[in-house]
């Protein structure tokens, strides 16, 4: 089959930097919403192989990740969800469906503070915690990664104000020095 | 103003949605005559104290929560998910 070229929901962007921060955009790969049938959390947990993260929180197994998404419903990313979780779950595919930015540096906890109602900073939002809030009044997934820096979702409609907004945050904050 | 989602915990007024009085949860028999489906549909109290409201997580979670709070003081007595208010019920 022709390998046709993809265009990213942020348009290919290159990482933006200002200040001590740095937006980059992800091409996260397959991403799919996983929503088990009532009861049947361990038996999706099995078929898939990985463990389905808390409230709050996700999990990862050998590069794949799952995050927690809303009420009973998890994204995984980054991999096919195996045929074994079929019949056990709601799945839909979600692969384009979202702009995957990551926020990285010593600044991105004062840039989201900016834009975020949450509290966001270290000692509450640890490495691997995830929620979903908004951004101004757009709607967003946000994971603390590993690193220190934060994963963001937003819906693909809303890539290019998404990355406005913060690369204005990041300016402001940039801005006072 | 901050609510406790009892999914998110506690979080920002701005991330919700206010739906109005919680009682969108008693919802009368389609026979229960005129005067039930009245009261349903058009009478609300206005109290000066404890109300119970229905809000939704519109930007966290999507849960739909019943919210006890006090219009004078302000206080959030108590919020629960409001599919369980309804099965407690019954």
């Amino acid at each position: 089959m022709v390998d046709l070229i993809a265009t990213t929901p942020a348009g290919a962007m290159k990482p933006y930097v200002s200040g001590v921060a740095t937006l980059s955009e992800i091409a996260l790969g397959k991403a799919t919403s996983i929503a088990p049938f009532k009861g049947q959390g361990a038996a999706v947990e099995t078929a898939l192989g990985i463990k389905l993260p808390k409230v709050g929180k996700s999990t990862s197994r050998a590069g794949q990740g799952v995050v927690w998404f809303s009420q009973g419903q998890f994204l995984a990313l980054g991999f096919d969800v195996p045929a074994g979780v079929h019949g056990l779950a709601a799945l839909t595919d979600q692969s384009d469906a979202w702009c995957a930015l990551d926020l990285t540096g010593e600044g991105a906890e004062d840039v989201l503070a900016r834009l975020v109602p949450v509290d966001l900073r270290i000692t509450t939002f640890k490495a691997g915690h995830a929620l979903r809030s908004q951004l101004g009044h757009m709607p967003l997934h946000i994971t603390r990664l590993k690193s220190g820096g934060f994963r963001l979702l937003s819906f693909r409609s809303m890539a290019g104000t998404t990355v406005h907004e913060i690369q204005r945050a990041m300016d402001h904050l940039a801005g006072r020095g | 103003m901050r609510l406790k989602c009892p999914v998110c915990g506690e979080r920002d007024l701005r991330e919700f949605f206010y739906v109005g009085d919680a009682v969108a949860l008693d919802r009368p028999d389609a026979d229960a005559g005129m005067d039930a489906w009245d009261s349903y549909v058009h009478l609300r109290d206005n109290p000066a104290g404890v109300t119970r409201d229905l809000w939704q997580h519109e930007a966290g979670c999507a849960a739909w929560i019943v919210v006890t709070r006090n219009t004078v003081t302000h206080e959030v007595k108590e919020t629960a998910l409001a599919g369980d208010v309804k099965r407690a019920r019954g």
